[in-house]
């Protein structure tokens, strides 16, 4: 066998093996050097438009390390007095040019700016603030923007459009009148934006943040006259640990439920519950479906609400595929308002969510009744960690506690819809007729398990091989809605807009992409403890689908949506 | 139709046949400058009055040749704007200036009729009459090569084009040379693209060719955006086959088989002009498929770019044609590996692709006859600003600018000192009268700090202020700037901002030294050429004027007197009357005083306007 010649370069006079590295800065990273970028996200393209990364070479001439590909016998410096003194300028003109109320904005002490800023020992800004005022665009119920504090790497643009193909905001107008607006500068609200909040997500200071609803619970909280209920979606237990002290991924179902009931919460229930609910009504429709053998197309789940949003946009005439299910939240919220029925108390719902979507959905007139909305709030992760600190709970030395009855049992299957692959492996459970073990952890090996934004997978359901596609990233999602009109054939596709899934979602505390699958991670071993795996052996179901569901099943758990509408707020 | 080469050397034979049976000519200028001066309609009345006085004319080169026809023509650009609308008789060669619809009669009467010249149309100077256009000084000391058929051909005519020797290198390309030859010809010839950098065209297609990727491209770049510079529209507009025709010898050599011109639509009549000569190079079979059979295909598309000055890019034209945001990316890969639709891609500017037929033509070393070693060839300049003759001329690479700015412009308006002369607009710097022998071509400009840029001279006189000059590129500059990188969109906002103030006389000690700063941090660190040159005018006017700008800062005052909010006007109290005359014309109240006692302007309220300087009876309102 030939040997392949080892290639190196030098950085800041340390030799290092060129590995097949895309860029400078991979390279950078590997000798533990953190370059200072804006503009830079691995899994986003190329834009070189922030010039804090960039080095110098052996000539002196400056690179920016983002988009210069390592070569054998470079030698770079990456941080010399030149380039300290560059982005130095660099920061203080991005400065000048921001809304610097550092103190009352809600990304302080996770903003970008503000951290390079202080790593960079920015002192003083030496032209005049063009940006004092904020400059908001809060017509969303998702999520608000503020152009003031925008620096313009373009990080959210490339997230819409490359990742999530949806394409609400770009570019707008030249040189410092650039801005980044809807078409037409609409309000948000008026653009096609799905509300999945991957822009947020992108950001990295707080030119686009998660809707805040907190004082609106705090308020129903604080009403003696009102019992307030609580669910709490399964990616957000994985999520919020690191932000308080726990290791990331690491699974704080059991003191989120403490914390909740301290913060004044009358009734603490699980979303993985209402996901058995989900993945029994999907499995029936899925079940009809493959038995009758009629339909071309698959059947869409509709468990992401911006998923759903997106369809409707993009691909109305595909409505019909998607699953009539509510999603898991939609669901509990439809049977513990029927519950508290005849309560003497005003009951308000709040929903705690990874996802800024949630908020949206929580307005649609197709979950109002009598006007009223089954989920009254949804707060983000984001939110929850907030009002946790703003409690001054001790997260961390908070002894855990179980959900409340009677809706308190929940499967593995229920827990894992936070992770993409997690609806179709708990509607496999279900649908498979091999009831072993050894069958149930074959599922997990089918392929639908995974990082991966595009899975695909062949599995029996009786005599029927079922084909089924998995994709995260409403990209992904439509290259395959693309394969599917091209002729090709699958029987069920589970979107998630989120890439990952929900562990990944827009309200979720900012996480690298290793932290993401921790929390993935984390939410596969949450589902090895339940005793239960699969959602028809959850004892709750039965009693509900003989109590309060019975002959209302299409009632409270199913919906037809009416099309893309603009939201109302 | 042709389909042969055979059947091209025919036609060829044809037009040339019939362009010299048409002897006598009357060429009207309609470049851009002649026709806002009224050309057009100068054309038409001769047609008429000719029409009516029995002389035969021909629009249209005729065919079928006849000994007493006239042709009458609306060429392209003469290049002596200053002194239209141009007419140009031949066979004398006269060339008549300043006509005007008055003159019409005369022309047909006395030219047409009976051969005589109109003298009062012919230019003077300095007391002498030049009849013949080749005679005037303006175009005595230029070379013209690029420029040769502007003016002097029907731009509109492909078989006019054809008659001068048009679409011969093109045909020798086709069947005589391979590819290598072909680039090799370019290479050995050391043209340099024309559009600013002045990267070797040769070593372009060179990695073009050697592309595996197809399909290729030919990208024309027709984006002249510098304030002040109209080489490539006068190229376009007066003779856009040769430009064709050097994009056809590119995708000869490079095995490319669709091109690109990228022209702005501020140039409609550019824009006209090349559809109407793609048009009839297709129809003639030029353009196609199955060339005059030799199997090679080439069709020219055009793109109309929306008027952004970072489209001339090379990143940000391809981006724009197709269909995305004009916005450069970062490099590499190149253009040349990753252009249009990401495919392999020659992207030269038009003056560039109009100096391809020549060198194809004559051949690499006759083309280096002109010219210096390191920049051969000529270059095309658009001469504005304040001199005597401004307008379009073409000068071997090497020549000076005195001899350019003397010579050809034919000095300074009004006899005022030479100060400065910027050149490459808003990217270049500026030279000043130490400078005036330094010969123009790329190494000996890029020496002292400037660049050729696209070619824009931008003359200035004593009376014209740096500081303002610098303030007016910035200020285009940041308008301009796609908003991309942070240093560009910002730096040149902070830039602005603070020349603002200096003229404003709120300059602030410290302020020279932060422009240089953001100078440095832009220079090094911007995404883009038009990033990486924006604080040139800013840098070399500081060099050789920082006097100005501290006059500014430090004393408020402008020393060339052009910064209005800098003007000072007072009451001299020896003289004033105290007639009150002056604060009653004054529009914003800023002049106060008691009767018969000597009256005060109150400098914040005063506006400069000088209104009150020329109603006062005494003389005793001054400015300083």
């Amino acid at each position: 066998m030939a040997m392949v010649k080892k290639e190196f370069m030098t950085i800041d006079g340390i030799p290092v093996e060129i590995n097949g590295e895309k860029n400078l800065l991979e390279l950078i990273r590997k000798v533990g050097i953190k370059m200072p970028t804006f503009c830079y996200h691995s899994e986003l393209s190329i834009y070189g438009a922030c010039r804090m990364c960039m080095v110098e070479n052996q000539w002196g001439g400056l690179d920016a390390a983002c988009s210069t590909p390592p070569k054998a016998g470079m030698q770079i410096r990456t941080n010399t007095e030149r380039l300290r003194k560059y982005r130095k300028m660099i920061l203080e003109l991005l400065l000048a040019h921001h809304c610097r109320d550092c103190t009352t904005c809600d990304n302080n002490g996770t903003c970008k700016l503000q951290d390079l800023a202080m790593r960079f020992d920015i002192n003083d800004v030496r032209f005049p603030n063009t940006a004092e005022k904020p400059l908001i665009d809060d017509s969303s119920v998702s999520i608000v923007r503020d152009q003031h504090k925008c620096i313009l790497c373009g990080d959210c643009v490339r997230m819409c459009n490359e990742v999530q193909n949806v394409g609400a905001i770009d570019f707008a107008h030249r040189g410092s009148k650039m801005t980044i607006s809807t078409a037409f500068d609409v309000p948000i609200a008026e653009s096609p934006c799905v509300g999945c909040g991957q822009c947020i997500a992108a950001c990295p200071t707080g030119a686009i943040l998660v809707k805040n609803d907190i004082s609106k619970v705090w308020k129903a909280l604080d009403d003696p006259k009102t019992k307030v209920t609580v669910q709490v979606a399964p990616a957000v237990r994985v999520a919020l640990g690191k932000e308080l002290g726990l290791t990331p991924g690491e699974n704080a179902m059991g003191k989120i439920v403490a914390a909740l009931r301290r913060m004044g919460f009358d009734e603490v229930y699980d979303t993985s519950t209402s996901a058995d609910l989900t993945v029994l009504e999907e499995s029936n429709e899925l079940a009809k479906r493959i038995a009758d053998g009629k339909e071309e197309m698959p059947l869409f789940s509709s468990c992401c609400p911006a998923w759903v949003r997106y369809c409707e946009n993009k691909y109305p005439e595909l409505m019909p595929h998607v699953s009539t299910c509510k999603s898991p939240m939609q669901m509990f919220a439809a049977v513990i308002r029927e519950n508290s029925r005849n309560s003497s108390r005003k009951s308000v719902h709040v929903a705690v969510m990874p996802c800024t979507a949630k908020k949206f959905e929580a307005v649609r007139d197709e979950f109002k009744v009598d006007g009223k909305q089954d989920v009254d709030y949804v707060l983000t992760t984001q939110e929850l960690v907030r009002m946790i600190k703003e409690s001054g709970i001790m997260f961390r030395d908070i002894d855990p506690e179980a959900v409340d009855m009677p809706f308190g049992t929940m499967t593995g299957a229920g827990v894992i819809f936070g992770v993409t692959g997690g609806v179709t492996e708990a509607v496999l459970r279900r649908l498979a007729s091999d009831k072993s073990n050894t069958a149930l952890m074959s599922i997990a090996y089918t392929g639908v398990r995974g990082m991966e934004g595009v899975k695909e997978a062949r599995v029996m359901v009786g005599e029927k091989e079922v084909r089924i596609g998995v994709v995260s990233g409403l990209k992904n999602a439509s290259d395959l809605i693309e394969r599917i009109k091209a002729g090709e054939h699958f029987d069920f596709v589970e979107v998630m807009a989120c890439p990952g899934g929900c562990i990944s979602g827009g309200g979720q505390p900012f996480a690298s992409s290793a932290e993401k699958e921790k929390r993935g991670a984390g939410l596969y071993s949450a589902d090895k403890l339940c005793n239960i795996k699969r959602s028809e052996e959850n004892p709750l179901m039965m009693t509900l689908y003989n109590g309060i569901l019975k002959g209302r099943v299409h009632e409270l758990l199913h919906v037809h949506y009416h099309g893309a509408k603009q939201e109302e707020n | 139709m042709i389909a042969t080469r055979q059947e091209l050397q025919s036609l060829r034979e044809a037009c040339m046949r019939a362009a010299k049976a048409e002897s006598r000519k009357i060429l009207v200028c309609a470049g851009t400058g002649c026709v806002s001066g009224g050309s057009l309609d100068i054309y038409a009345a001769l047609k008429q009055k000719m029409e009516a006085k029995g002389i035969p004319c021909e629009v249209e080169l005729a065919m079928d040749p006849h000994e007493d026809v006239v042709g009458l023509k609306k060429s392209g650009c003469h290049g002596f704007c200053e002194m239209g609308p141009l007419v140009r008789i031949e066979p004398q060669g006269w060339l008549y200036t300043k006509v005007s619809l008055a003159d019409v009669d005369e022309i047909v009467e006395r030219t047409m009729a009976k051969g005589e010249i109109v003298e009062r149309l012919a230019y003077r100077q300095n007391g002498k009459i030049y009849e013949k256009q080749e005679e005037i000084p303006f175009y005595q000391k230029q070379t013209r090569k690029v420029l040769e058929h502007c003016g002097h051909i029907d731009a509109d005519s492909i078989y006019e084009y054809i008659s001068i020797g048009g679409y011969e290198a093109f045909e020798k390309a086709l069947f005589d040379m391979s590819s290598d030859e072909i680039i090799t010809q370019i290479s050995d010839s050391g043209l340099r693209g024309r559009g600013g950098g002045g990267f070797p065209t040769g070593r372009k297609w060179t990695q073009v060719a050697r592309q595996k990727a197809t399909p290729k491209y030919v990208v024309c770049n027709g984006d002249e955006g510098d304030p002040g510079a109209f080489m490539d529209r006068s190229i376009m507009e007066g003779d856009p086959h040769r430009m064709i025709e050097g994009m056809m010898i590119a995708g000869v050599a490079v095995g490319a088989e669709d091109g690109y011109i990228y022209v702005r639509a501020e140039y409609p009549m550019a824009v006209a002009r090349l559809s109407n000569a793609i048009a009839q190079a297709k129809k003639l079979g030029l353009l196609g498929e199955n060339i005059l059979g030799s199997g090679f295909n080439f069709n020219i598309h055009i793109n109309q770019g929306a008027g952004a000055f970072v489209c001339g890019e090379g990143s940000a034209l391809t981006a724009s044609i197709e269909g995305k945001r004009g916005m450069p990316r970062v490099k590499p890969p190149r253009t040349v590996e990753h252009g249009l639709f990401d495919k392999p891609t020659v992207l030269n500017n038009v003056e560039t692709f109009a100096n391809v037929p020549t060198i194809i033509k004559a051949g690499a070393e006759e083309y280096r006859k002109i010219g210096t070693e390191t920049s051969p060839g000529t270059k095309a300049f658009a001469l504005t600003g304040n001199i005597v003759n401004t307008g379009l001329i073409e000068v071997p690479m090497g020549t000076t600018l005195r001899e350019v700015i003397f010579d050809i412009g034919g000095g300074m308006r009004g006899g005022a000192d030479f100060k400065a002369v910027q050149i490459g607009g808003p990217s270049g710097g500026c030279l000043t009268s130490a400078e005036l022998d330094l010969p123009l071509d790329f190494d000996s400009l890029k020496k002292v700090g400037a660049m050729i840029g696209s070619g824009g001279l931008v003359v200035m006189d004593s009376h014209t202020c740096m500081v303002e000059v610098a303030r007016f590129f910035m200020n285009f500059t940041q308008n301009e700037s796609c908003g991309k990188c942070v240093p560009c969109r910002e730096g040149t906002r902070r830039m602005l901002e603070i020349l603002e103030r200096i003229v404003a006389g709120k300059g602030r000690e410290g302020d020279i030294d932060l422009l240089l700063e953001l100078a440095d941090t832009i220079t090094n660190t911007a995404l883009c050429g038009l990033g990486k040159t924006a604080a040139g005018p800013v840098v070399s006017t500081i060099k050789y004027f920082r006097d100005e700008y501290e006059a500014h800062i430090r004393e408020k005052r402008c020393p060339a007197g052009a910064c209005a909010k800098l003007r000072r006007i007072h009451i001299d109290p020896a003289l004033c009357k105290g007639c009150s005359k002056c604060s009653r014309i004054c529009p914003v109240g800023a002049i106060s005083g008691t009767l018969k006692q000597p009256f005060v302007i109150d400098p914040e309220k005063c506006i400069k306007c000088g209104a009150c300087i020329g109603t006062c009876p005494f003389h005793a309102i001054k400015e300083d």
